[in-house]
């Protein structure tokens, strides 16, 4: 009798149930899609610090640059006899990333100890220059006029010429990456994938062997196998990983780092595990103590440095996307509740009735919120299924979303350390400008729009929810009929 | 004696007056007798008939049913009681559109938490003494005038209740059905010496009865014992 009373009086007032069922699909329907973007988004915000941090880094540590320390970078451009006139020269120069300061490994030793940290490694991040031309010919002069003309444009194109009998000086920029490669699982190499050869062993530590990221790879026609010449050693490529928003364009061992720029026993920045999440915090805090005056950076600080289409869309989707979620489902269950409050207004002789022959209100309740109940069901599905075609839609198109780090959010140490160059732009070619132009980095990420299990079970349950109010405020409506009043109304 | 009504009034708010619907009514009915209530549009007839079916409270006054005020229940004791003791015929036969005359009549078997074999068997036995045994599957609206206020009839009988309190059953009946209906109550009187209490305007389904109160204004103005009964008059208004 229930079910049969139930299904009967759905289909004879199926405008009316369609409706109500559409209107809470609506409602579940943009639910789905602004949960899944929000998925989405939170989803690229993760993808953009695991590449910019290393999968399992929950702490970096660095130090800034102590102040006077910069400058401008310097060559011995001098030929030395004028027999070189002429002649080519090339001259290369390894140094720390600009705005980090050198940190001693007992630094890497001291917070590897320290209770809550699961693990730490030291990193030297590197930014090797190259020189080349060809020295000037000065005719009646004994003097360079080719280190007049270098030293004079030191921020200039690769094409830039000094004096008109200068032939053009070839400068390329890229960055090193010294890497602990007792434990790869934290730190730049963690954020990247292998896409041809092999990665660093264990037993690797001096080696001269060299990870090229696949961007500078594809620019520089670098294969594995090649050998690339760094401050005058020969460094044999032993793969090659890819990383979408990684900022170093070679990996190294980190002892052959320290050789080649002169740095033995120094590192830059720390990259350390917690045992548990729970205990960033208070490692971040003993970090602080443990190595004075260092910068200790989490991957919610760097969360909160993003800015970009991405960070706008995050923040989009984290106040407007809840709001619109919130409108959207008062909505639907306000448009539901009117519907079925106004069904229950049509059928207050049916109700009047029922009771009149000794129907309980809670029977006629339970009768109006069975039928509430099925179209909360049905708005559920409909809704779950309109969202998972718009999150198709969004899936289909890819809109790209800008995440940008550097020098407006980030301390100059952190920048320098996470975003010394971007790939691709320092093999380009430029002055010793590249190095500065790192400091503010741009990751494109691609926005999809999952939907979940658990989320295609939330947006049912809020549409069953959506039908109960509207079907509790028709039963509370039909309950509270006096059948006197309800016969009387019709008569 | 079944009912006993004393000093019962009724008043409703009508856009900020007060209505009396019913002024100061007494009577009483016995088991099986087959009364009939008259009076105008307006007089107060169907508001006198909720009262009896527990689906009023008198504003003043008691309504003994069984010697129990009905006016002293809770509503929870009243929906036992009209699930239980009476049987409804209205004017508009108030069947439930979307439900076949068997699951019409059945709905008056829920508040009895039968089984559904039970209800089923009790409905077609109901119908099938009313002459709709081939009905039982049809809808109301495939049925005529006469056929659904019979499947109405069907419902109020199926539990077999102390009272059939009947609004105007005849009221949107064409001639003939209507004596159909009238000769089916009062066969049901009869034979079963149900006690029928039938409001009307019509005298012709009044004439079977075996006392007759006209209403007016509220008010019992008189009463013709057709059967051998005692008649308890109202006091009469001016």
């Amino acid at each position: 009798m229930f079910l049969n009373y139930l299904f009967r009086e759905l289909r004879h007032r199926h405008r009316q149930a369609v409706l109500t069922a559409l209107g809470l699909a609506l409602g579940i329907c943009l639910v789905v899609t602004v949960s899944a973007s929000a998925g989405g988004v939170r989803s690229a915000q993760n993808q953009v610090l695991h590449s910019l941090y290393g999968v399992g880094t929950d702490i970096s540590v660095t130090q800034s640059a102590k102040s006077g320390s910069g400058g401008a970078q310097q060559f011995a451009m001098n030929p030395g006899s004028t027999k070189k006139q002429g002649q080519s020269f090339a001259r290369d120069r390894v140094t720390s990333t600009m705005g980090l300061a050198l940190l001693s490994t007992t630094k890497v030793t001291a917070v590897k100890s320290l209770s809550g940290v699961s693990s730490a490694v030291g990193g030297l991040t590197l930014s090797s220059m190259h020189v080349s031309g060809h020295f000037a010919k000065v005719s009646g002069s004994t003097s360079s006029s080719a280190s007049k003309s270098t030293s004079a444009q030191p921020s200039t194109s690769s094409s830039g010429s000094a004096t008109p009998s200068q032939s053009p000086i070839k400068i390329s920029s890229f960055t090193i990456a010294g890497i602990d490669v007792s434990d790869q699982t934290i730190g730049p190499l963690s954020s990247t994938t292998l896409t041809s050869g092999r990665t660093f062993t264990s037993s690797e530590t001096s080696a001269k062997v060299v990870v090229i990221d696949a961007a500078y790879a594809k620019q520089n026609s670098i294969v594995v196998g090649d050998t690339m010449k760094i401050s005058g050693v020969s460094f044999k490529v032993i793969g090659i990983r890819k990383s979408a928003t990684s900022s170093v364009d070679v990996y190294m061992p980190l002892l052959m780092a320290q050789t080649i720029s002169g740095e033995t026993g120094k590192v830059n920045e720390i990259y350390v595990k917690a045992t548990s999440a729970t205990q960033i915090a208070t490692v971040k805090a003993e970090i602080k103590k443990t190595v004075s005056g260092a910068t200790v950076t989490t991957a919610q600080d760097l969360a909160n440095q993003v800015s970009g289409s991405l960070s706008s869309a995050s923040k989009l989707s984290s106040s407007l996307g809840k709001w619109l979620e919130v409108a959207a489902l008062i909505s639907a269950v306000a448009v539901a509740s009117l519907l079925t409050l106004s069904g229950v207004g049509r059928r207050v002789r049916e109700f009047g009735t029922l009771k009149a022959i000794g129907w309980k209100s809670r029977r006629i309740v339970s009768q109006v919120l069975g039928e509430a109940l099925i179209q909360g069901l049905a708005g559920g599905a409909i809704g779950v299924a309109l969202g998972y075609a718009a999150t198709r839609l969004i899936g289909a198109f890819s809109p790209s979303l800008q995440a940008t780090v550097g020098a407006s959010g980030l301390p100059t140490s952190r920048a320098g350390s996470f975003f010394g160059g971007a790939p691709g732009a320092s093999s380009a070619g430029g002055g010793p400008g590249d190095a500065l132009r790192g400091l503010s980095h741009t990751v494109t990420v691609y926005l999809h729009a999952p939907i979940s299990v658990s989320l295609v079970a939330v947006a049912i349950a809020l549409a069953v929810a959506g039908g109960l109010i509207a079907g509790g405020l028709g039963g509370w409506r039909a309950a509270r009929l006096s059948p006197a009043d309800a016969l009387r109304r019709v008569d | 004696m079944l009912y006993e009504l004393h000093g019962v009034s009724k008043r409703y708010a009508q856009s900020k007056k007060k209505v009396a619907a019913l002024h100061d009514v007494d009577l009483s009915i016995d088991q099986g007798e087959f009364v009939a209530i008259q009076g105008s549009t307006g007089s107060g007839k169907t508001t006198l008939l909720q009262m009896l079916g527990a689906l009023d409270r008198p504003t003043s006054g008691s309504v003994l049913f069984d010697g129990v005020d009905l006016a002293g229940m809770k509503e929870s004791e009243l929906t036992k009681l009209r699930g239980r003791a009476f049987g409804f015929i209205f004017q508009a036969f108030n069947l439930i559109p979307t439900l076949t005359a068997q699951e019409n009549v059945e709905t008056a078997l829920v508040p009895l938490h039968l089984s559904a074999a039970e209800r089923g068997a009790k409905a077609q036995a109901a119908l099938a003494e009313l002459g709709l045994a081939e009905r039982g599957k049809h809808l109301p609206a495939e049925l005529s005038g006469g056929e659904q206020q019979r499947v109405a009839i069907a419902r109020a009988l199926v539990r077999s209740p102390r009272v059939i309190l009947a609004d105007e059953p005849t009221g949107n009946l064409d001639e003939r059905t209507r004596d159909e209906i009238i000769a089916l109550l009062q066969g049901l009187w009869q034979s079963r010496g149900q006690t029928i209490i039938v409001v009307t305007h019509d005298t012709h389904v009044a004439a079977p009865a075996s006392r007759r109160f006209l209403l007016d204004d509220g008010a019992v103005i008189s009463a013709d014992a057709a059967a051998d009964r005692v008649v308890v008059e109202s006091p009469q208004r001016d």
